[in-house]
């Protein structure tokens, strides 16, 4: 289409306003829980937005993103806890203590995040197909169940945030404005994935893709480039899991559990691979299932698990595909 | 630490193991001869597992149960290939992984609402109660060796039937050329279900023998699909000889892992800490091989194709 | 007849309260339990034993919303959310596991509602992160491992072997057992959460030759520990708190179970009035007998009630802090108190596993401790 907007951009854009639109119409009607769910559809976009980078524009397929999203979640629960506390997290050789402020919590995820991202890619970016899959599973499980026998930070049970961390204006306490700054950082995500995919960079990765012999043979090395993806895309779920933390002022094992990991790939491919606004998508169908079928019966999980094999077998390109159309290679 | 201990930890190790090979041979051949990634093969565990409690109440005979337990896994397998699984053979692993982990949800879901909320109960049969003497004392549970014997029969069996018969014959021929097997005229459809369902039986095979050991509960097949997983990217996706090295690898290390890593830790400190710090070593030793076997060989041990 | 009296009771207990000046008002309770997945079956008996006696005392004021939480903290934490953002209600309870109470209790009882735990007791909310409305009527995690520390103090066991999974919970439970057991151990293990496969462990305990064994497993774990350690040709008395031997699990772990002695602060044959009739009503009304979970739900629900039938509702929420914390209902399991921290001071029995006909069932056989309080009473400043 060349005039206008084409009716992917229509449907991203009504998208986009809808997720903005609920909290205010509820919070306009005093429903605070409308505003918290709607937190936690753009929260969970946002680590879906996070690995469609790898897997939907890398191809890589990581069943472990849930470690970043998790270890994200716990920098916010660690620092949340040592500031409560007036405790250090390091006192040799030189003091770490904790903090209640977001920015810092969110650049140490960040740092955090991105260090061990090096180090899971680094290893598992030598294999590809299933191996990658499993290996990225495996170094999950690793750090989850180094989280369960964990005792300084609670082990299976968990951490709690009593309060949530602050903002250097504004009260992060406040639904609206917690949501306005996951919606923000949202926005913020989405617009970096739009730039990088449209950047040599993007051009790059999908090449890797798609055919690594001939992005080789272009002179670019396809290791780089991967890794360098998949530190981002981990970095990205990661903060989605420190704000995720702060919003249900807790955190613990379970969101480093596989079943995490299946679930952020689930918001993907519902919404559409390789699609920018497929993770949110599929993250605001996933949640409307799981609250709403889950008020009325028992038997959810059956009702959740049809929707999902229907949209595989019978909805290829996910929800964004039965919307807007097929995705136009170009 | 007696002789006797380390013979009973060892024989630990290569029951888990060979357990473990009774689940991986199926995911492996699927994948092997079909492409397929089926995260739903620890429900057909279940399924083998709960049917063979309910048919060994019913009838009042383990053996009876077992063989329904297998018959109703390889059922199961049949059905779920031919309604869901045959349309993702084309489809890319996500797609793959997707889809069966909706089939997780629902066939436990459905397996809840069949069987109820409590698990069920499975007993030793009276031939294979009791313990047989060790060298050095103590004694190991005559039905854990039963489990060995099974096990290792039917990788011998699985290879005979590879090497030797007409359907092996096709088994290899799919694993090295997909459309080549069509096109000589085998009805691939049914050849595919087939696979399926043997490994699907396999899985069931398992779930029933272990479900004498644990419980038959709804969930039970999850952590040993991780773990099937695991042996089958250790011994190389889609080799059988892989899947049979891998497991008993993954058995042993965790066995003896669970069980040396704590006194190691006790050398240098204090018994409550070790036993915390070397249980939760314990709990990922068989990832870190993992991942310390795919830098060095990342397809596995025996790469198939390759 | 027993039924009767209760709503009787009830009814006058209204009627003063009436006279007193609180307004009788409707009651919103919100039960967040497991229903589906892996535990379902102890959600499923806490449920029911909670809706029992409400259906019991006809509270037509009274209305409770169930939802299942899965297992999943961050999806209680959420529905949490919305029963107390969305439908207003006055009392939040239900929940089986402490990871998930973790989740939610903190957050939900700071926004002025009351959590009444029916299962779920960590340290954490008994000691320093204790809160006044917050209130457990089952137990505080660690008592029913005390009780049996001490059982096999008193029975002259000198090298129990423990085994606990590599979890809080776990390791309350041996800390716990070791609080009233003083002697040494013979060796002390912590397994994988959630491992189905004991052989290795089993082995150990050959070889380190105790004389008693004390274990922590709860739901699959247990079972599969029981069955291989019956095959294993070991005979060494075992000993454990109630999970493993409660009544909707002894069908799955079968006779191996047989002759165990376990602890727990309600068993079905405690003789008094409102146990003989709640055991009664169960059975009547659900099919089968009734287990540990469900008398907690069952007392959860009638502190709940009574409570509300002297405050009038949590409209005063002091009043019904103090109607709850007063504790005046007829507890299943005879005299029933608080601590200063919200948590039950009571017996704890210990109980022999036996067979009934063809029905394996339990049979109080001795008293672990009397009005048992928990370690935590110190540390929580309300």
């Amino acid at each position: 289409m060349t005039n206008g907007l084409s009716r992917e951009q229509v449907v991203n854009g009504s998208l986009l306003a809808l997720l903005l639109a609920a909290p205010l119409i509820a919070a306009a009607l005093d429903e605070p829980f409308y505003v918290s769910l709607a937190t936690r559809v753009a929260i969970l976009a946002l680590a879906g937005v996070g690995l469609n980078l790898a897997l939907g524009y890398g191809g890589m397929v990581s069943f472990g993103h849930a470690a970043f999203f998790g270890l994200g979640g716990y920098v916010a629960g660690i620092a949340a806890f040592h500031a409560f506390e007036e405790s250090a997290f390091l006192t040799w050789p030189f003091t770490i203590g904790g903090s209640d402020q977001l920015l810092v919590v969110w650049t140490v995820t960040a740092l955090v995040v991105a260090l061990v991202a090096l180090a899971i890619g680094a290893v598992s970016l030598r294999t590809s197909g299933v191996y990658f899959i499993m290996i990225t599973l495996a170094f999950a499980q690793m750090i989850y169940y180094l989280a369960i026998s964990l005792p300084t930070y609670g082990g299976e049970d968990g951490l709690s945030i009593y309060l949530r961390n602050q903002l250097p204006m504004g009260d992060s306490a406040e639904p609206l404005t917690f949501f306005f700054v996951c919606y923000g950082l949202l926005l913020l995500a989405l617009f970096v994935s739009a730039r990088l995919v449209a950047s040599r960079f993007g051009a790059a990765l999908q090449c890797a893709r798609m055919n690594e012999v001939r992005l080789a043979t272009l002179g670019i090395a396809p290791f780089p480039v991967k890794l360098t993806a998949f530190v981002l895309s981990a970095v990205i779920t990661g903060i989605a899991g420190a704000l995720f933390a702060d919003l249900n002022g807790f955190v613990g094992p379970s969101m480093l559990s596989w079943h995490r990991s299946g679930e952020i790939m689930i918001f993907v491919i519902l919404g559409g691979v390789g699609r920018l606004f497929g993770p949110l998508a599929g993250a605001a169908l996933f949640i409307l299932l799981e609250s709403f079928v889950g008020g009325f019966t028992d038997r959810w999980q059956l009702i959740l698990g049809a929707v999902l094999l229907a949209v595989v077998l019978f909805a290829r390109g996910g929800l964004i595909g039965l919307l807007a159309g097929k995705l136009r290679h170009g | 630490m007696s002789l006797a201990f380390l013979i009973e930890q060892l024989l630990n190790g290569l029951q888990f193991g060979v357990m473990l090979f009774l689940m991986a041979a199926g995911l492996t051949l699927v994948f092997g001869v079909m492409g397929l990634i089926n995260l739903a093969h620890g429900s057909l565990f279940m399924i083998g597992a709960f049917f063979c409690s309910w048919i060994g109440e019913v009838s009042g005979s383990f053996w009876v149960g077992l063989g329904g337990g297998l018959l109703a896994a390889a059922l199961a397998g049949a059905v779920i290939e031919i309604v869901v699984i045959r349309r993702l053979y084309d489809r890319d692993h996500l797609d793959q992984v997707l889809a069966t982990f909706a089939l997780i949800l629902i066939l436990s879901e459905v397996t809840r609402w069949i069987f109820g909320d409590q698990p069920l109960y499975l007993d030793v049969p009276p031939l294979l109660a009791g313990a047989l003497p060790l060298p050095g004392g103590g004694g190991y549970p005559i039905y854990r060796l039963a489990i060995i014997v099974v096990g290792l029969a039917t990788a011998y069996g699985l290879y005979l039937l590879i090497t030797r018969t007409r359907l092996g014959m096709r088994i290899r021929a799919g694993e090295s050329d997909r459309e080549m097997i069509g096109a000589l005229g085998v009805d691939i459809r049914t050849l595919y279900t087939a696979i399926f369902a043997l490994g699907a039986a396999l899985a069931g095979l398992a779930g029933g023998m272990v479900g004498v050991l644990q419980s038959v509960q709804v969930g039970m097949g999850e952590p040993v699909l991780i773990l099937a997983f695991v042996v089958i990217v250790i011994g190389g996706i889609g080799s059988v000889k892989g899947a049979l090295v891998g497991s008993i690898l993954v058995g042993l290390t965790d066995t003896l892992g669970r069980v040396f890593l704590p006194r190691l830790f006790a050398l240098m400190l204090p018994t409550a800490e070790a036993t915390a710090v070397g249980s939760a070593l314990a709990s990922v030793t068989i990832y870190l091989l993992m991942a310390a076997i795919l830098v060095w060989r990342p397809r596995g041990l025996f790469p198939v194709g390759a | 007849m027993n039924r009767g009296l209760r709503s009787l009771t009830l009814g006058v207990a209204g009627l003063l309260a009436g006279l007193g000046g609180a307004q009788a008002e409707e009651l919103k309770i919100g039960m967040i339990t497991t229903l589906s997945g892996g535990g379902s079956s102890l959600g499923i008996d806490v449920r029911d034993g909670f809706l029992l006696a409400v259906k019991q005392a006809g509270a037509g004021d009274v209305e409770v919303l169930v939802e299942d939480d899965a297992r999943k903290p961050d999806l209680a934490k959420q529905i949490a959310d919305k029963f107390i953002q969305r439908d207003k209600v006055d009392i939040l309870t239900g929940i089986i596991w402490s990871n998930l109470a973790m989740a939610v209790v903190p957050a939900s009882v700071r926004q002025g509602v009351f959590y009444i735990s029916p299962n779920a007791g960590p340290s954490a909310l008994a000691g320093k992160g204790c809160h006044e409305n917050y209130f457990n009527v089952a137990w505080q995690n660690d008592n029913l491992h005390e009780a049996m520390g001490g059982y096999v103090q008193s029975n002259g066991f000198k090298a129990p072997f423990i085994l606990a999974p590599n979890y809080p919970a776990g390791k309350d439970a041996l800390t716990g057992f070791k609080r009233y057991y003083k002697g040494t151990v013979s060796g002390e293990i912590y397994t994988k959460l959630g491992q189905k496969d004991y052989a290795a462990e089993i082995a150990q305990i050959r070889e380190a030759k105790p004389d008693s064994i004390f274990f922590f497993l709860p739901g699959g774990m247990g079972i599969a520990f029981m069955k291989q350690y019956a095959q294993s040709g070991l005979d060494i008395p075992v000993f454990g708190p109630a999970f493993s031997f409660d009544q909707g699990i002894l069908k799955a772990v079968g006779d191996a179970a047989l002759g165990v002695k376990n602890t727990s602060q309600w068993s079905k044959d405690i003789d008094n009035p409102a146990n003989k009739a709640f055991v009664d009503a169960f059975q009547a009304e659900y099919g089968r007998l009734p287990s540990l979970y469900a008398s907690q739900g069952y007392d959860a629900a009638n502190l709940i009630l009574a409570a509300k039938a002297k405050a009038g509702g949590t409209g005063d929420a002091a009043a019904f802090r103090a109607a709850l914390q007063e504790a005046d209902f007829a507890s299943v399991r005879g005299a029933f108190k608080f601590a200063s921290n919200h948590h039950p001071i009571q017996d704890i029995y210990v109980r022999e596993v036996v067979k009934e006909g063809e029905v394996l069932t339990n049979k109080i056989v001795g008293v672990g401790l009397t009005g048992h309080a928990n370690a935590y009473v110190g540390d929580c400043k309300m």
